[in-house]
């Protein structure tokens, strides 16, 4: 069988797609084994990877253009789209980059109310990538509960700011309003829940003989590729560096928290779930801090000028974020118009699904390609917005 | 960061230099040097993470002005790298040999702005726009609506009176 | 191996049944001469109504059986999960998601059609058996919601394929999903749901739009 795959010259295989050995093979959009909207074209050989292009651009709104042509507060609607699962970090960064630029300090409360606005957004966000990630590896089990537990989290949102997905809670200066009242304890309840269903995680999914077969030692980062290649987030700490936006730059009120960068040291899929697993508790304990340490008095947003007519002084600014993907980032350049002259979003799934995941995808088969792909976490809206 | 400043201007010819907040400077450098102060400030001074590379089109100076935002995570600092270059002929040094994912923002800017990145592995193939045959969308002097309006086929507005429309909802059958 | 060749005797082109010969051929005039040969060059015919009383259970029969097409098109895909999942349960209805278009019935556009996405979205459609119907989720895909301005997304799905239930929102609900879809039982029940018969009926109509927008038209012109 030796003799069927391609030889390597150079570092790249060669082959000829005409000799009937080797197929060419598109995987997605129209699968269901690819996370969201995008496709890579696979040469593959008996039922292994040789070579892999992604292709997106299959949701391309061109987010940044339209910002060019809408007032700063008219961007908010628009900017909390660029990411579906996790809504908050765009808008948050928009409002951070604003208030940068314009020199505006938000009131303590609100800050305090931002962080708790993010961290139950990357809870959510995580319960729905680890149901993926179960579901790519054939346990439909798991999916089953986190999207369940996920849809209560969304409930708690919905409470707190009047919608499910898109919350618009931030705006520039702070935040929309309170927390309604009793909010804490449903709060407490859900996240109990979702504690709870961590644990039975733990042995249904993280010590399943199957998923362990297949996970361990599939799409192996080594920390070398991890600067080479851009990587940042958990993708990054599943190889043993201690990355976290969260520790490194502390924005909000992250530095008066505590808790901790969860890191493995193998590298691949299995231990990208784990830290991702361990770093949903963390979310946890963070939102239980958060609620019991919050300032329940005082004001929650900044007096503006009229926003309609809002100018902003020339300059320019990078804002950055630590998503559930990694590090997030806003780049905004104003000419002191009312109008936005360019803001340029650094998604994290940009160099994750296409530089790295062509490269990680040789030599993985094809039924494990749905497993690499959700375990890099890859979102396609923010790679091409 | 001021300090980096006048080290690499011994070295580099660097302009403007922009001291944003403590942990993160903008400075200007010529687009021929670029790509050797990258390479620099990699290898030497360790920032090691391309952050991102953007485009920014200025119309009324008939320039771009390309964004290279590297981080350092040992110092925890951004430092962003200006060029500005000529808009009507944008050419600009590859540097797709220094980070690997350099190659897939240098094959944005070449569908969204029209700038070349000779050397570039696949910067020619369509990556976003697929079928486009339009100028480069994300250049300052494309009008969005306009295209749009032109394209595709708004869906019509259906404004009613209000007193007649209820009417005949409510008391059609009279 | 030539004189095996040419001992073989061509065999008879078998003649088209009636309805073909009455159908226009298409010319797929954006594929090049050997893709030509690859595929079929007939036009789609609406489908022909039996008896009333058959109909009727028929339609019954097919409102409850209704298979989504696991296609996410936009950002309406996300709430298409909870819908499949445990809370909303969608299968209590007779619905469940299918992973090709052979195997499904309904087509549920999820939020804003960028060109690149409608290429894919016109070729699923026609690749799905029919009876078949499209429910369409979002604002964007029935004005074009937020991104009415944009170069890149179509403002209205319904000038591209034949749409039967509209739900309006950004986000829509699950619930209201849930609603668009049983919406659509009902109409299939009466015999309402007639978006296929439409396309096949419309088809020069719908082929220019697509083709107006989808710039590089590489592919067969109906393709199932």
């Amino acid at each position: 069988m030796e003799n069927l795959y391609p030889p390597i010259v150079d570092g790249k295989s060669v082959y000829d797609l005409n000799s009937q050995k080797y197929l060419k093979m598109w995987h997605g959009p129209q699968h269901p084994g690819v996370t969201g909207n995008m496709s890579l074209e696979l040469d593959i050989c008996g039922d292994q990877v040789i070579k892999c292009n992604t292709h997106v651009g299959y949701l391309h709104r061109g987010f940044e253009k339209l910002m060019e042509r809408r007032r700063y507060i008219n961007c908010f609607p628009i900017v909390c789209r660029i990411c579906v699962p996790e809504p908050d970090t765009n808008e948050y960064l928009f409002a951070a980059a604003m208030e940068d630029l314009m020199g505006i300090e938000i009131p303590e409360r609100a800050k305090w109310l931002r962080t708790l606005n993010l961290e139950l957004s990357r809870l959510a966000s995580f319960l729905m990538w680890i149901g993926g990630q179960s579901g790519a590896f054939g346990m439909g089990t798991v999916a089953q509960w986190t999207m369940a537990h996920r849809d209560f989290v969304l409930d708690l949102f919905e409470e707190w700011t009047g919608a499910r997905i898109y919350h618009m809670y931030t705006i520039p200066g702070g935040v929309r309003g309170d927390l309604p009242e009793g909010w804490d304890k449903r709060a407490e309840k859900t996240i109990a829940a979702v504690h709870k269903l961590l644990d039975e995680i733990n042995y249904v999914m993280l010590n399943n003989a199957i998923f362990k077969q297949r996970a361990v030692g599939l799409g192996v980062i080594t920390p070398e590729m991890v600067d080479a290649y851009g990587v940042v987030g958990p993708n990054a700490r599943c190889c043993g560096l201690q990355r976290d936006i969260r520790k490194d730059q502390p924005y909000l009120i992250y530095d008066q928290l505590d808790f901790i960068i969860e890191t493995e040291t193998a590298g691949d899929a299995y231990s990208r779930t784990v830290v991702r697993w361990k770093e949903m508790y963390q979310s946890i304990a963070l939102i239980r801090q958060i609620l019991a340490k919050m300032p329940r008095s005082g004001a929650l947003h900044a007096t503006l000028p009229n926003v309609l007519h809002l100018k902003i002084p020339k300059g320019q600014t990078y804002l950055r974020a630590e998503s559930t993907r990694g590090e997030y980032g806003y780049f905004m350049v104003s000419d002191g118009s009312a109008f936005p002259r360019k803001v340029t979003v650094r998604g994290p799934s940009y160099t994750h699904a296409m530089a790295l995941l062509e490269d990680l995808a040789v030599g993985v088969n094809i039924a494990d390609l749905p497993g690499l792909m959700v375990s890099l976490h890859t979102y396609p809206p923010e790679i091409e917005r | 960061m001021k300090k980096l400043y006048d080290i690499l201007s011994l070295q580099f010819e660097l302009a403007d230099f922009e001291s944003k907040r403590s942990d993160l400077a903008f400075c200007k450098v010529k687009a021929s040097q670029a790509i050797s102060l990258l390479t620099h400030l990699r290898d030497i001074h360790g920032y090691t993470h391309l952050v991102m590379l953007t485009c920014v089109d200025w119309l009324e100076d008939k320039q771009f002005q390309l964004t290279y935002l590297l981080h350092n995570y040992a110092t925890k600092t951004d430092l962003g790298i200006l060029v500005f270059i000529d808009r009507d002929h944008p050419v600009m040094d590859s540097l797709h040999h220094l980070w690997k994912q350099g190659r897939v923002y240098q094959r944005e800017l070449h569908e969204m702005f029209g700038i070349d990145f000779p050397g570039s592995p696949g910067v020619e193939e369509p990556m976003i726009l697929e079928g486009w045959q339009g100028p480069p969308p994300m250049r300052r002097d494309f009008d969005t609506k306009a295209y749009s309006d032109e394209t595709y086929s708004h869906r019509p507005r259906v404004q009613n009176e209000p007193e007649q429309h209820m009417k005949e909802q409510l008391y059609s059958e009279d | 191996m030539n004189d095996i060749n040419d001992t073989i005797i061509p065999e008879p082109v078998p003649e088209y049944p009636d309805w073909r010969k009455d159908a226009k051929t298409l010319t797929n005039a954006g594929l090049s001469e050997e893709e030509q040969d690859w595929f079929c060059d007939a036009r789609p015919q609406p489908a022909k109504k039996s008896w009333q009383v058959m109909e009727n259970f028929l339609n019954w029969a097919r409102s409850n059986s209704l298979w989504i097409l696991a296609f996410g098109t936009g950002c309406g895909a996300i709430e298409l999960r909870p819908l499949i999942t445990a809370r909303y349960d969608i299968s209590r209805l007779g619905m469940q998601p299918r992973p090709t278009p052979r195997q499904a019935s309904v087509f549920m556009i999820g939020g804003y059609v960028s060109i690149k996405t409608l290429k894919r979205i016109v070729r699923s459609y026609e690749q799905m058996q029919g009876p078949k119907f499209v429910v369409a989720v979002c604002s964007c895909a029935i004005n074009g919601g937020m991104y009415w301005d944009s170069y890149n997304t179509v403002k209205r799905i319904d000038e591209y394929i034949p749409v039967d239930v509209y739900v309006t929102g950004c986000m829509p609900r699950p619930e209201a999903v849930l609603a668009g879809f049983s919406k659509l039982k009902e109409l299939i029940k009466g015999g309402k749901a007639e978006g296929q018969n439409l396309y096949a009926e419309k088809f020069d109509w719908y082929k220019e739009n697509q083709k107006r927008v989808i710039k590089d038209w590489n592919m067969p012109d109906y393709n199932w």
